[in-house]
C-alpha cells in the first residue's frame, strides 16, 4: 500500500494521456458490455430453456399451425408427464413500436408445463374465470403502467378486430433471466372470436417425466403424424431456441469478431502508450533502481500502473453500460432480455485486466532489464 | 588519509585492489580504468577531478554497485561488492549508498516530502517514522518549509538540496555525488558545497564527489586525478601524469 502513491501520481503525470487511455478502455469495455447484452438477448431463450420440455412445430414452418386434435394423441405416448398449446396473436397495442408478444394458452395446463412463471392461485382464479382475462409479465406491465383490473385494447394484426382483454394477474420468474415481456390470454377467446383456423394451435410443449426420453419421444410424435397434412417437428426447447436465434445470422461469431477486433485495437493503443510512458521516464526509473528498488519492483511498477488505468476504464466503461441498460430495452420489445449479467461484468474486468498486463509486459520488461549507468547517462 | 598506492589504510572504509574497467565497442577494447587502487578513511571528503572520459563516473558506478569491474575487488565496510548477484547489490545499495547526481533526477510528480520518502519505502519504518526521518533530512539541507512543493516548484539549488535530503535520509554508509554543482549557479552551487562540507564535518559523512569545479574539489579533503582511467593524488602529481 505505501508504494500506491508513487503508482497513482504517474496517473497525473500527463492528464490528458492518461485521460485518453482511460477513456478508450471505458468506450472498449462499454461496447464489450453492449455485445455482452446482445448475445445474451439472443441466446436467452436458449439458456433459460427447459431440459425436459419438447417443443412440437409444424414440419414446414413454426408459423403454419397444427391439429388441436394431436393433444390427446401426444399425451398419450409413454413418457409424457403433460402438455399444453399456445397460439401467437400478434396484435398491436396502441402503436406498432410498443411490440411485445402475445400468447393465446391453454389455461389448464400453462403452469404444469411452465412453473418457472410464478402467479399467485387466487390471480389465476380470476384469469379462468374471466373468458376475456389476461396475465401480463411483470416486465410489460411495469413497462406500460399495467395494474391487475385494467381492460387492455389490443388490434389484431394476424386475427383482425379490435380485441379487448382485463388484466386479471401478473406473473413474475422463479428466475432472473426468465422472460417477463409475455401477455397470455385464453384460446377458448382467440378460437371463438377468430374467422379462420378454428381448431388449430401455434404450437405444442410437451413436458417428459424425464429428459432421457427426449428422443426417444421426439422420435415417436414426429413418425405419428408423418404423411399427414400436418406433418410435426419435434425437438428439444433448447434446440428450438437455439435455431430461432440462428435465423438472425451467426450473432456469437459476428460478437467474437467485433470484440476481438476492438480487444486488439486497444491493445495496441494502451501498449504504445505504456511504450512512450516508460520511455520518457528511463531515467526515473534509473534513480529508483538506483537507490535500492529492485527490477523486480520495477517491473511491477510498471505493470501496476497499466492495471491500474485499465481496471479505472473498465470498470467506468461497464458501469456506463450497466446504467444504459437499466432503462431497459431500447429495441421496445425485439430484446426483451436487455441487462447486463454479472459473470458479463466480471468477464469484462478480466479482459480489460488481461488487456492492461499484456499491454504493459513490453515495457514493463524494458524497464525491468534497463541497465541504471546507461540510463542515467541519457539523463 | 586518502591512499592511492594499494596500502590498507588503519580506517579503511573503502578499499579498491587492482580495479580494471574495460568498454568494447564494435570491435575495439577501451580500457576506462587500469588497475586501480584506493583506499578512503570513515568520514572523508575525496573529490575526483580529470577531463571528459577519464573514467571519473565509471568509478563512481562502480564504488555504488550500479557497474561491475572488469578486474579487480572493491570492498565497503568490509563487504566485497565485486561479485555480489544484482538483487544482493540493489539491497547493498539501499543500505550502503546515497547518491546525488548532476540533474538532481527527482520524480516530478511527488513532492520534495515524497521525493526523500522513497529510499525509506524499501524499509521496515512505520509512515510516523518515515515522517520523522525525511523531515529530519529535509531540515538538515533547510527546505522544511517546502516539503510539499513538487520540483517544477523549486529553483535548482533546491532541487539539489531535496536530492542530498533523499541520499542521506536512509542515513547511508557514504554518498557518491556526480558533479553535484555542475548545472547550478555560483551561488546555489555554494550552498550545496556547504550541505556537503557539514555533512562531512558534523555528521562524518564519507563523501566521494567527481567534479570539473576546482572550488567545489576544494572544499574536500583530498582531490584525486583521473588521466586514461589511473588514478593520481594532488594537483603537482596530476600535472606530472597529464604531461
Amino acid at each position: 500500500m505505501k508504494f500506491a502513491p508513487l503508482i497513482i501520481a504517474n496517473l497525473f503525470r500527463k492528464k490528458l494521456r492518461t485521460t485518453l487511455t482511460i477513456g478508450s478502455f471505458a468506450v472498449a469495455m462499454f461496447l464489450f458490455g453492449i455485445l455482452v447484452v446482445i448475445r445474451g438477448a439472443f441466446s436467452q431463450g436458449v439458456d433459460v430453456a427447459g431440459v425436459d420440455r419438447l417443443d412440437v412445430i409444424n414440419k414446414v414452418s413454426i408459423i403454419q399451425p397444427l391439429p388441436y386434435s394431436y393433444r390427446d394423441q401426444i399425451l398419450r405416448i409413454p413418457g409424457v408427464k403433460a402438455i399444453t398449446y399456445d397460439n401467437w396473436f400478434g396484435g398491436v397495442y396502441q402503436d406498432e413500436k410498443n411490440f411485445f408478444p402475445q400468447f393465446a394458452i391453454d389455461p389448464e395446463n400453462q403452469r404444469v408445463v411452465f412453473p418457472e412463471f410464478v402467479i399467485s392461485d387466487a390471480e389465476w382464479k380470476a384469469f379462468l374465470e374471466d373468458r376475456e382475462g389476461a396475465i401480463a409479465g411483470a416486465g410489460i406491465a411495469k413497462r406500460f403502467g399495467w395494474k391487475v383490473g385494467d381492460r387492455i385494447p389490443i388490434k389484431g394484426a394476424i386475427y383482425p378486430g379490435n380485441w379487448e382483454f382485463n388484466i386479471r394477474g401478473i406473473y413474475r420468474g422463479s428466475r432472473d433471466n426468465d422472460d417477463l415481456t409475455q401477455f397470455w390470454f385464453q384460446y377458448k377467446y382467440l378460437d371463438e372470436r377468430r374467422q379462420y383456423g378454428k381448431g388449430l394451435v401455434g404450437w405444442y410443449t410437451v413436458k417428459l417425466n424425464s429428459p432421457d426420453d427426449a428422443v426417444r419421444v421426439a422420435k415417436t410424435i414426429d413418425t405419428m403424424f408423418a404423411n399427414s397434412p400436418y406433418e410435426s417437428k419435434t425437438e428439444t426447447e433448447k434446440a428450438l431456441a437455439s435455431d430461432f436465434a440462428k435465423q438472425f445470422g451467426n450473432i456469437e461469431f459476428l460478437i467474437v469478431s467485433i470484440g476481438g477486433v476492438v480487444f486488439f485495437t486497444l491493445l495496441l493503443v494502451t501498449g504504445n502508450t505504456m511504450a512512450i510512458t516508460v520511455r520518457e521516464r528511463m531515467g526515473e526509473l534509473a534513480v529508483l533502481k538506483a537507490v535500492g528498488f529492485t527490477d523486480r519492483f520495477v517491473l511491477l511498477f510498471v505493470l501496476g500502473e497499466s492495471l491500474l488505468i485499465a481496471a479505472i476504464g473498465g470498470v467506468l466503461g461497464l458501469a456506463l453500460c450497466k446504467v444504459f441498460t437499466l432503462g431497459g430495452d431500447p429495441t421496445h420489445g425485439f430484446l426483451p432480455f436487455f441487462y447486463l449479467p454479472g459473470p458479463g461484468i466480471l468477464l469484462g474486468i478480466g479482459l480489460a485486466l488481461t488487456v492492461g498486463i499484456l499491454a504493459g509486459i513490453l515495457p514493463a520488461t524494458s524497464a525491468m532489464r534497463m541497465r541504471v549507468v546507461d540510463a542515467l547517462r541519457g539523463v | 588519509m586518502v591512499r592511492v598506492d594499494g596500502r590498507e589504510l588503519s580506517n579503511s572504509l573503502i578499499q579498491i585492489r587492482g580495479l580494471d574497467k574495460t568498454y568494447r565497442r564494435g570491435g575495439e577494447e577501451i580500457h576506462v580504468l587500469q588497475g586501480l587502487n584506493l583506499d578512503v578513511g570513515k568520514g572523508e571528503f575525496v573529490a575526483f577531478m580529470g577531463p571528459s572520459g577519464s573514467g571519473k563516473t565509471t568509478l563512481l558506478n562502480l564504488l555504488g554497485g550500479l557497474d561491475v569491474p572488469s578486474r579487480g575487488k572493491i570492498v565497503v565496510d568490509g563487504d566485497e561488492i565485486t561479485h555480489m548477484s544484482g538483487n544482493k547489490l540493489t539491497e547493498w545499495r539501499a543500505r550502503h549508498v546515497g547518491f546525488i547526481f548532476q540533474m538532481y533526477n527527482l520524480i516530478p510528480v511527488l513532492t520534495a516530502f515524497q521525493n526523500v520518502e522513497l529510499p525509506l519505502l524499501l524499509t521496515k519504518l512505520s509512515k510516523s517514522e518515515r515522517r520523522k526521518h525525511v523531515e529530519t533530512a529535509l531540515g538538515v539541507v533547510a527546505l522544511a518549509d517546502r516539503m510539499n512543493h513538487y520540483p517544477r516548484q523549486l529553483s535548482g539549488g533546491q532541487e539539489q538540496r531535496v536530492a542530498i535530503a533523499r541520499a542521506i535520509v536512509a542515513d547511508p554508509t557514504f554518498l557518491l555525488c556526480d558533479e553535484p554543482t555542475g548545472d547550478l549557479d555560483r551561488k546555489s552551487a555554494d550552498d550545496i558545497l556547504n550541505i556537503l562540507t557539514r555533512l562531512s564535518n558534523e555528521y562524518a559523512k564519507t563523501i566521494l564527489m567527481v567534479t570539473h569545479d576546482p572550488m567545489a574539489a576544494e572544499r574536500a579533503q583530498a582531490t584525486l586525478h583521473l588521466n586514461k582511467g589511473v588514478l593520481v593524488e594532488g594537483v603537482a602529481a596530476a600535472a606530472g601524469s597529464l604531461s
